[in-house]
Formats: structure tokens, sequence, C-alpha cells
């Protein structure tokens, strides 16, 4: 079981390997400006935070529940393979026409979803889930060592050598994004995948996903493809009653999404 | 298949509905049901201490050392199931030496420090002085040199420097009271201003759990001072048990009328995640907050004492022979230990037995080994009598024995 598992982990990760460059390539190309922004960070590698502000879009509309995202993830970040430990993961919302709702994500939704009897179903759809990257973090203020923290470009990250483990930041964060990486011992969660920011690469996620479910960008530039995402749809957050202004924006939320 | 993954594992088979995949792992456990729990008992026996000192309640003077000796064998051992909890207990410092000012819990080391420093140990030094001088110049031997080490060249027995001790204890009782109040109240507010939990998010809950503190704190000095006296073979104090008694309703009434409120208040509001609470009320927390925490816990000691202690009648509604009384104190105490230790339960894991998603619950499975076991918790919890042993042994808090320095300082004049 184990060896089929990594097999197959190393198939999609050659995959990934050879399938990687082409959309990159292909961005590059529609995006001129991207283009010059990398060339010119071979010849100059400082990346300043200052001139960003990340966050994502996401429209559940799109999303097929193929669980392509919470996989790269779990291969782009070392994130342990056990089914309790997701820095992203999809949910399916099938509501019935009794009015119930079901939610699931078996394993993250990683292997996808298996099929639902229609005869029941009023309506059904799969929202993609992960750290929403708040403007007011509950999971920052709480930390008492400050060792998560808020980047200049708007990323919550956790600084492994600094986290003492005591684990208030997991019990603050409103949308369960954060957990305990069994083998550090310290708090984990989404970074944005900060490693290929500082690249001029987008997230793992958002390279994979094959209908565009996920669209990542700089909120300050009106160039941006989250601009545009922002723009055309009717935005909502997740519990914007907690006011921590989550910086994932999903389009046209059904209300069931908690 | 690694031991962690498979109680993991398990946890995820027990699941109703819907839970977000990262909260299979409960992050909370038993040890930080004993964090709040002894940090309440210290707190309550603090206050204890302080009514005779500052508020004149004369008759519970036979409990005042003990119940300042009670707060610090508790407080000394308060920070260790944290410390055990942590992922990097070496990197416990850092809460001390960075601290993220706007976080509750970085406070803690300020408030445990001041509390242990500022409060207890010099209330504590300064109540003991004149005894610590009269026993070093009595006593031989290393207990002697302990007895006059702790002095720390402070032996000056003039009526001066007498008056500047008790003065200087009562203005430290002063401002320890609003510190116990601060030290329990903070630890609610670490749980009561997590806004992402409706269980945990509570106005009310700073003031809940500094009200059971009250509670758990009398009660314990009330079965030490017992416990206590039947060891020594001394004649226990009824007008001390009968007024600790009363004591202990009138803060029980408080804290269960408290409680209710809150439990009124939830109802009442009905919020969005009123549906899931009553689920893991009826479904997770039956035993310990219906049965233990409400009924055996408070119910049951309320009417105990309102019934026998002197708290409505001089000789209480209904008189029984001292004995009787006695035992029916004990009994009392011993449930209200047990209800207040199923408060922090209820509180720490209950609320963490449902899914932020609101969807659904999960279960909490308790190892025995283990540092978040069973074992090590059962042993912080006996931990604190062990200190409290040590620290009567060095600083006897009898009432005979103050009586024997008064006449040891009445010699030396």
């Amino acid at each position: 079981m184990k060896d089929a598992d990594s097999d197959s982990i190393e198939d999609r990760r050659t995959f990934l390997q050879k399938a990687l460059p082409a959309p990159v390539a292909l961005l590059s190309l529609l995006q001129g400006q991207d283009r010059k922004a990398e060339s010119k960070e071979e010849s100059e590698p400082a990346y300043n935070p200052a001139e960003h502000y990340y966050g994502m879009g996401i429209d559940p509309g799109l999303c097929i529940g193929c669980g392509r995202c919470a996989e790269a993830c779990k291969a782009e970040n070392d994130v342990p393979r056990e089914p309790f430990y997701f820095r992203t993961w999809i949910e399916r919302y099938v509501v019935q026409t009794s009015g119930e709702t079901v939610v699931t994500s078996p394993d993250g939704g990683i292997a996808g979803f298996s099929p639902v009897a229609e005869a029941d179903v009023l309506r059904t759809f799969f929202v993609p889930k992960l750290c929403n990257h708040c403007a007011n973090a509950p999971c920052v203020q709480v930390c008492p060592v400050g060792a998560t923290f808020i980047t200049p470009d708007g990323v919550v990250l956790v600084d492994k050598d600094y986290c003492i483990g005591c684990r208030y930041c997991i019990q603050a964060c409103p949308y369960g994004a954060r957990f305990l990486h069994p083998v550090t011992l310290t708090a984990e969660k989404c970074t944005f995948c900060y490693h290929r920011l500082v690249k001029g690469l987008v997230p793992a996620c958002v390279e994979v996903c094959p209908t565009q479910a996920r669209i990542f960008g700089d909120l300050r530039q009106r160039r941006s493809p989250l601009h545009r995402f922002m723009r055309f749809n009717k935005i909502q957050v997740l519990k914007p009653h907690l006011n921590a202004e989550p910086k994932v924006f999903y389009a046209n939320l059904d209300g069931e999404v908690k | 298949m690694d031991p962690r993954f498979q109680t993991l594992q398990e946890v995820l088979q027990q699941v109703k509905g819907y839970i977000y995949p990262n909260e299979v792992e409960l992050h909370w456990g038993l040890l930080v049901v004993v964090y709040p729990y002894l940090t309440g008992l210290v707190a309550g026996a603090f206050i204890l201490a302080s009514l005779e000192r500052v508020f004149n309640v004369r008759e519970v003077q036979p409990t005042y050392r003990l119940s300042l000796l009670t707060a610090l064998a508790f407080l000394i051992v308060a920070p260790l199931p944290l410390l055990a909890h942590l992922g990097h207990p070496l990197r416990s410092f850092e809460i001390f030496l960075t601290p993220n000012l706007r976080s509750a819990m970085a406070m803690f080391g300020f408030v445990y420090a001041w509390y242990l420093m500022v409060v207890l140990l010099l209330e504590i030094w300064f109540d003991y002085r004149q005894d610590l001088v009269l026993w070093s110049r009595r006593e031989s031997g290393p207990r002697k040199w302990l007895h006059r080490l702790l002095t720390l060249g402070a032996t000056d027995l003039s009526e001066a420097s007498l008056r500047f001790d008790r003065n200087a204890g009562k203005l430290i009782t002063l401002i320890g009271i609003p510190s116990a109040f601060l030290l329990h109240g903070y630890v609610g507010f670490i749980f009561g201003s997590v806004k992402a939990n409706p269980w945990w998010s509570s106005v009310l809950i700073p003031v809940v759990f500094l009200f059971s503190a009250i509670v758990s704190g009398i009660a314990l000095v009330l079965l030490l001072y017992m416990f206590t006296s039947l060891v020594r073979r001394v004649e226990i104090d009824m007008t001390c048990a009968d007024k600790l008694s009363s004591l202990l309703l009138y803060a029980l009434i408080v804290d269960f009328s408290l409680e209710v409120l809150d439990f009124i208040h939830r109802l009442y509001e009905s919020e969005e995640s009123i549906k899931i609470l009553s689920q893991m009320i009826s479904a997770k927390l039956f035993l310990s907050l219906v049965v233990l925490q409400a009924l055996l816990g408070t119910v049951v000691p309320i009417l105990l004492l309102g019934l026998l202690s002197p708290a409505f009648r001089s000789r209480g509604l209904v008189e029984v022979p001292d004995e009787l009384r006695r035992w029916a104190y004990v009994g009392a105490a011993v449930l209200i230990q047990i209800g207040i230790f199923s408060t922090r339960w209820n509180v720490v894991i209950g609320g963490q037995l449902f899914s932020k998603s609101l969807r659904g619950l999960t279960v909490y499975k308790m190892e025995l080994t283990g540092l978040e076991g069973f074992f090590v918790s059962a042993a912080l919890l006996i931990l604190p009598f062990v200190v409290l042993y040590f620290l009567i042994k060095v600083l006897p808090p009898w009432q005979e024995g103050e009586t024997a320095a008064q006449a040891g300082l009445a010699e030396v004049a």
C-alpha cells in the first residue's frame, strides 16, 4: 500500500515537473510584465515584499472536486500524508431536497469524491478551503511569542524555529486551517507557497487547478488576475462576522458554507 | 503505523457529522484541564486567606497560614502541566524574553511572576518573619540554619519592625486580592477571548472562572484543615469549619447563578452554534456537565451546606450533631472538587468536541501513558500536596505554634 502510494507520488511529481513549465511559460507569454519580472529576478534576486499584497480568489462554481490542489500542496510543502494534516482541502456540500446539508471531505478530498444519488439532491458543489491569510488574524494576535506573523506582502507565516508549540493559534483559527506538525511539533499552515511567491510563481494549488477555480494575485495591482476576479464576481469571505478580514475571497458563495 | 496516527484514525472513525480535517487531533488535552484547576485553587486559597487579613473574618484565622502555603504549593506546580504540554518546552522562556504583547497568553509570564514574587512569597515572608527568627534562635542543626537563611538576615524583633511586618502584610494582601482575581480571571480570559469558539467566547467566562476558583479554594482549605487536624489529633475548631462552609455556600451560590445565567443567555440568544452545542451537551458532556458539574458538584453541595451550615440560621436549618456536620462538610467539599474539576474539563475539552464548522462532533481519547496521559496528570494533581507537606514541615502554619512563638517572644523580651 505504502509503496504504491509513494510510487504514485513519484509519478505525480515527475508529471508535475514536466507539466509545470508549460503553464508557466504560457502565463509569462500572456503577461509580458511577469516575464520581465522573472528575467529581472535572475540578475537581481532581491524580492521586495513591500511591493505586493497577496490574496486568493476561489470560484466554487468552477471547482470539480478533483483534489489536485490538495495533492499538489502536500507534495510541494512536505505536508504529512496522514489524513489529519492539511494546508488546503476540498469540501463537498450536498444540499438535499429535505433541506439537510451533508458535508464531506474524505482525506481532504485528495482522491476525489464518491458519487451521490441524484434523486434527493437539491444542489451540490465543492468548496476549496485553506488559510485565509487574515489581515486581522486571530492566530497572530494570540501567539504568545510572536512566532506567527504577517509579512508586509500580507501572508501569515509561522517561524518554526521560534514556535513553542502551545497550539493557541490552532484554537484561535476560525477556519480549522492550522495543525501541529507531528514531527516538528510546531504550528503549520498554508504559506501561499511563499517560497514560490518570492520567485514570481503562484502557489502550487493554483498552478495545478485544471479549471482555474483558484485565482492568485496581488490585491493592489489592477493588472492582477485577482483584481479582475474581484471586479466581475460577487465576493464573499468566510465567517465575516468574526472580523478577521480574510484575504481568500469566494465568488458567489453558498450560504451553507461555514 | 505510528500509535499516534492509530489513535487519530480511531477518532476519525467516531466522528459524527462533518469536522474540518485538521480538527481530528484534539489539541488541548487533560494537561490543559489540570492547569486552570490548579490555578483556580491558588486564587481561591489566597482569597480565603485575605478574608482574615483584610476583612477581619476572625473565625477563619486557624486556616490563614494553611491557605497561604496551599496557594504557594499549588502555584509552584501550576506551570508544570503547561510546560509538559508544549511542543517545545525548552523554548518556553521566550514568553518572558520576547512576549507578543497582543497575546493574552504572553501575559502568563508577568501575571505568574507578579503573583509568585510580589504577592505570595512576600506575604508569607512578612507573616513568618518573626517566627523564623524565634525558631532559628531556639532550634539547632539544619533547621536552625534553614530558618535563619529564610529570615534573609532581617532578625530585628523590635515592636516597630513587627508593626512594619503587619502593615506590609496587610498592604500586600490588599494588592494580592486584585492579583488573585487577575491570575484566575486571566486564565478564564485565555478561553473567553477565543472568538472562533462559540463554547468559549463569552465575557462571563473569566468571572465564572473566578468564582469557581474561590469555591474550589475554600473547599480545598476546608478539607486540608479537617485532614491536618485529624492527623495532628487536634480538636477541629467548629466555629472555623462553620464559617468556612458558610462562605463556601455563598461563593457556590454566586458561582452557580453565573453559570445558570450563562446557560440561559446562550439558550435565549439561540445563535447559530446552539444546535451543535446542544447536541454536544446531550451526546458528549451529559455525565461531566449535567451529572458531575451541575448535580453532584453544585446542587447537592448547595443543599447539604444550605441545610446544615449556619449560613441562614445560627444553628443551621437542620440541627445536627457536630460530628455529622463535619462529615457533611467533608462530603460537600469533596463533591465540589469533583464538580470544579468537571467544570474545567467541560470548558477545555468541551470546547474542542464540536467542529468550528458547527456541523459535527468529535471525541477525546485520553491516553494512559505518555506526557499527555492520565498518569502524568494524576501525578501533577498529587504533586502540590507533596510540596505542601514539605512547606508545612519547614513553615509550620499551626495556631499553637504561633502561641508558642509568642511565648518565646515574651521570654526573649
